[in-house]
């Protein structure tokens, strides 16, 4: 078995064009969650949410590649561009061969099929886009990552609702350990806020009007955001022999069906998830220092992931950290983990741990360390990134800092 | 129909029951009708009687409409429609 390490890592989110923005706002425990600006947002009862603020397209993209790149696509290109840009790889002969993409996403090119529906419905126009497909295809993404940097390898895309982005970096990471692929770019991306996009999520009534509040007992639901996240997995050996800046080395992966309901999360599939990361990781749960919980700010997820965390940890629980930041960049749905991962890098590479903002009152269903409203200074060697999706798929990463 | 009859039959229907078996006095966990089960309640109430209801799943206890019983959901509902309907 091959050890997979990180070497790369890109983003672009509410919080943050960038890795070091990104990372600069989690420290500082600022949030990106505001006034929904889109067309109709008048019509919605849910009108805020995670939005890239001030993006203009045509100032990284020309007018061809804005015809095949929907916003899913452009988030995913630019998170790719920092991560592969940092990793300082470049893709031929072999390693081009052995090199892939597996990405995650939800809703995969939703702008455009919200945007061509419109067109043929409410406008009542007989022509669309000749591009339309291509740009709306949940692969178009990880597609043009592989035509941009020439990766030949195995690549594809995972939809698993909120745990999308899990999914698809426990392929890569998998891949890379059995020998099937030296460098995997993976992670994920969703572009959900969109009129129709949003309107869906409305009928739910999980959604917040003013807020997302993980693990706060005046929660009140999800915020949805948007945005990529893309990492560049690497094996080690390959890592180290070219002198690579490796960020943390990523432990284990572990997945887990609840088998039970098609939303209500179950405590049991979640529990599944986190020890079997563990076990893949072959680490102690009394190593583990910080979870990126999936804590979405509805009732039902939060209390159900805190039981499954004091089922597995017990009295580890209460000496761990766990903290939500959704509560800052939104639920990005199949690109939560990737962004959400940062967050873990940053906890075993930089030694500081990424707040729960926006909490007010405790919960007793709650009760664990959830690094309330204010970042910490925390020296950890092992982390987990929870996601736990609709539909009952768990899926969970262990990373360690790399010494 | 009036409102209490279109209210137990949308009840009904989500709980594939008679009409004639869902009481007043039943609480929905009595018709087995769980969480999903009440959104998609709410949601044929709202476009039964064009009304919009106030109701946030993560705490169905906060929200103003009371759901607590079959009678109390024919209440809520008759109050919801004088409301917005004048």
């Amino acid at each position: 078995m091959h050890r997979v390490v990180i070497t790369g890592a890109g983003s672009i989110n509410p919080l943050g064009a960038n890795v070091p923005q990104t990372l600069e706002a989690m420290r500082e425990g600022r949030c990106g969650i505001g006034p929904l600006d889109i067309r109709d947002a008048d019509r919605l009862s849910i009108q805020i949410g995670g939005q890239i603020k001030g993006y203009d397209e045509a100032a990284h993209f020309n007018r061809q590649q804005i015809a095949l790149y929907d916003r899913f696509t452009q988030f995913t290109l630019l998170a790719a561009r920092e991560a592969i840009g940092q990793s300082g790889l470049t893709f031929s002969g072999d390693l081009a061969d052995y090199s892939g993409v597996v990405l995650g996403t939800s809703g995969g090119g939703l702008n455009t099929q919200d945007e061509n529906y419109r067109a043929v419905y409410e406008e009542g126009k007989n022509r669309v886009h000749p591009f339309i497909v291509p740009k709306l295809m949940n692969n178009a993404a990880a597609s043009h990552v592989s035509m941009e940097w020439k990766l030949r390898g195995p690549s594809f895309t995972v939809a698993t609702a909120c745990a999308s982005s899990n999914h698809a970096m426990g392929q890569a990471f998998s891949m890379i350990r059995s020998g099937m692929a030296k460098v995997m770019v993976t992670g994920g991306s969703e572009a959900m806020l969109c009129f129709g996009g949003i309107k869906a999520w409305e009928g739910l009534r999980v959604m917040s009007k003013d807020g997302c509040r993980p693990f706060s007992a005046t929660r009140n639901g999800m915020v949805q955001g948007e945005g990529a996240g893309v990492f560049v997995f690497e094996e080690y050996e390959h890592a180290k022999a070219r002198g690579a800046e490796i960020l943390c080395e990523v432990a284990g992966f572990a997945m887990s069906s609840d088998a039970s309901d098609i939303v209500m999360p179950s405590k049991q599939g979640a529990a599944r998830a986190i020890s079997g990361a563990m076990k893949d990781a072959k680490i102690d749960p009394r190593d583990v220092g910080y979870i990126n919980a999936h804590g979405t700010g509805t009732a039902a997820n939060d209390k159900t992931e805190c039981a499954a965390v004091a089922d597995v940890f017990g009295a580890h629980a209460d000496r761990l950290m766990i903290s939500s930041t959704k509560s800052m960049h939104g639920h990005l749905i199949g690109g939560t983990g990737a962004v959400e991962l940062l967050a873990c890098i940053m906890a075993v590479r930089d030694g500081v741990i990424a707040p729960t903002i926006g909490y007010e009152e405790p919960d007793p269903e709650c009760a664990l360390d959830v690094v309330p409203n204010e970042a910490r200074d925390a020296t950890v060697d092992v982390v987990l990134s929870n996601a736990f999706a609709f539909g009952g798929l768990n899926a969970v990463i262990a990373l360690k800092r790399h010494q | 129909m009036n409102t209490k009859d279109q209210v137990i039959a949308i009840i009904a229907e989500q709980a594939m029951l008679e009409p004639s078996d869902v009481k007043m006095e039943h609480t929905l966990e009595d018709l087995g009708i769980d969480s999903l089960g009440l959104v998609e309640s709410i949601f044929a109430i709202e476009e039964t009687f064009d009304i919009s209801v106030p109701f946030n799943a993560n705490d169905p206890q906060a929200s103003a409409f009371d759901i607590s019983s079959v009678a109390a959901i024919v209440a809520a509902v008759t109050q919801l429609k004088s409301e917005q309907h004048g």
